[in-house]
């Protein structure tokens, strides 16, 4: 029997916990800071605007721009051999962080710098999905 | 305080064999190095009071290396950890420690021995590909992200989206690298090499080829630092620190950020051309750090040698090569010549200004720049070095 190797499936703890529920109900979910309204990556434990570690979690819009892209020609991890080479994309989104995730639903040679991108998720397991990105509609 | 301009020097060097062979531990290396640089300064180990470590990937040497090498009663020791910056960075704390006389000559050593049998240069600086990560610390590997080539190209590739840069101006880094390290014996890669070359190796993450990266090394460099006046009386021709700089510009990777675009060389450049005196038109030789083709060129930018986003045309006519208008990595740099991190601009700029080039050597070498850079072009710290103690 030959099973087919997954991709890297995350494990939520408890702080991070929302984002994967608002993944899994198909909402890209980003840090607020309590003190001085930045939005920040969901990984953020202290504001970098103000300092402040009063952060809570708010829906992003989804909406965001392909600050840069690369295309993996390297085989690191089996699960990812048949898509070699695969696209990997820095979204700035419209709140400001940047999320790092691949573009979907597109040819990797049409991909442009700056080109509009929306959020899209890709379910990895029964408890986690996890945010892609597509051509904003 | 006072102008630290020409009150240090750079008096020893020592390097072991640069190889993609193992041959002993980072330590052992880093040894050998200290003894080679101390012997050619023409000092003892006796001499020596202050000693600064740079570990590479492997973490391979920590202050744990006083021990190894039975150094007495030091009155300067630290690991410093600027990352790829920090060759540049020893020697401006050394200067500082020197001029505060706080320590008399201090030796700066790099050493790392990534490679091993079976690994290729890749795992060395993969990073940990395996298992599936805990919460949102290394979420990029759901994503397919590794290894530090895909963060530089990530960097290439914004800057040729903004610019129009392409794959001929790196290739024509690249291709430049390689004509220098073809008349330098220490380099690792001296065979002949044509843009076509560069077009037909093979991809290793877009918008990289496997000859936009840097050569994965075993080795260690060491310099010796010493106050301009000890210098004087030493074995070797004193190779004077007229300036020096950092720029840290930071990368909380959000919008209006740029760092990978626009370096910290800018800032870096700010302090050390101000305590030097000069201007990019001073520049004799530019020696920089050159992890990947891209560094080169968008370091060229934030030095000013042209405006930002030019650099693509500014390194397509041979200007960086043997012979053109600005001798650049004249070792063949990282790309072509040896990866011992910011030690690599730095080893070749001490022998440039020495004026022991051999064949390569240039033939103005009164003022030459040393860029060392790490992280993802998070950090950066500059020299200014000449043979002459003023620029006057």
């Amino acid at each position: 029997m030959t099973e087919q190797p997954t991709k890297p499936v995350p494990t939520p703890d408890a702080e991070s916990q929302p984002f994967f529920d608002g993944a899994k109900r198909g909402v890209l979910m980003l840090r607020r800071c309590n003190a001085c309204s930045a939005s920040l990556h969901p990984a953020t434990e202290t504001c970098t605007e103000c300092l402040s570690d009063d952060l809570t979690w708010a829906e992003a819009s989804g909406r965001g721009a392909l600050h840069s892209f690369g295309l993996m020609h390297q085989n690191y991890h089996p699960a990812f051999t048949d898509e070699l080479p695969y696209n990997l994309a820095v979204v700035e989104l419209d709140e400001g962080p940047r999320f790092n995730s691949n573009v979907v639903g597109i040819d990797s040679d049409a991909l442009t710098v700056g080109m509009a991108l929306e959020v899209t998720f890709e379910q990895y397991s029964d408890e986690i999905s996890l945010p892609k990105f597509r051509p904003a509609g | 305080m006072a102008n630290l301009s020409g009150k240090g020097a750079i008096v020893g060097l020592g390097m072991t064999e640069m190889t993609r062979e193992y041959t002993k531990s980072a330590a052992g290396l880093a040894a050998e190095a200290i003894r080679l640089a101390i012997d050619d300064a023409g000092l003892l180990k006796e001499d020596i009071d202050g000693l600064l470590i740079n570990a590479g990937v492997t973490q391979g040497i920590s202050t744990g290396l006083q021990r190894a090498l039975g150094m007495r009663d030091l009155r300067l020791v630290n690991h410093m950890n600027g990352q790829g910056s920090t060759a540049g960075q020893m020697v401006q704390f050394a200067t500082m420690a020197i001029e505060a006389e706080m320590a008399s000559a201090v030796v700066c050593v790099f050493a790392d021995s990534p490679l091993r049998p079976g690994m290729s240069a890749g795992a060395a600086y993969a990073g940990g590909a395996a298992g599936g990560p805990t919460g949102l610390r290394g979420l990029g590997r759901s994503y397919g992200f590794f290894g530090t080539n895909l963060s530089y190209a990530l960097a290439a590739r914004r800057h040729m989206g903004l610019y129009g840069t392409t794959n001929d101006h790196f290739g024509a880094v690249a291709v430049s690298n390689r004509k220098w390290a073809t008349m330098n014996p220490a380099a690792m890669q001296r065979g002949e090499m044509t843009i076509d070359d560069y077009h037909g190796s093979r991809w290793i993450v877009e918008p990289f080829h496997l000859l936009d990266c840097t050569l994965v090394t075993n080795g260690a460099v060491a310099v010796v630092v010493t106050s301009a006046e000890r210098a004087r009386d030493l074995k070797q021709p004193p190779v004077h620190v007229l300036g020096m700089g950092q720029g840290h510009p930071g990368n909380p990777q959000r919008a209006g950020y740029e760092n990978e675009i626009n370096t910290g060389a800018a800032l870096a450049k700010e302090t050390a051309f101000g305590m030097a005196g000069v201007t990019v038109d001073d520049i004799d030789i530019a020696e920089l750090y050159d992890c990947y083709t891209y560094t080169t060129l968008v370091t060229l930018e934030d030095y000013g040698f042209c405006e930002k986003g030019e650099g693509g045309a500014f390194v397509a006519d041979g200007r960086l090569e043997p012979g053109g208008a600005l001798p650049t990595n004249t070792g063949g740099g990282q790309l072509s010549g040896y990866y011992m991190w910011g030690m690599t601009p730095l080893s070749e700029a001490v022998i440039q200004a020495r004026g022991q080039g051999g064949e390569r050597q240039v033939e103005k070498h009164d003022t030459v720049l040393v860029s060392t850079q790490g992280g993802i072009l998070d950090h950066h710290a500059t020299l200014i070095l000449s043979p002459h103690p003023s620029n006057q």
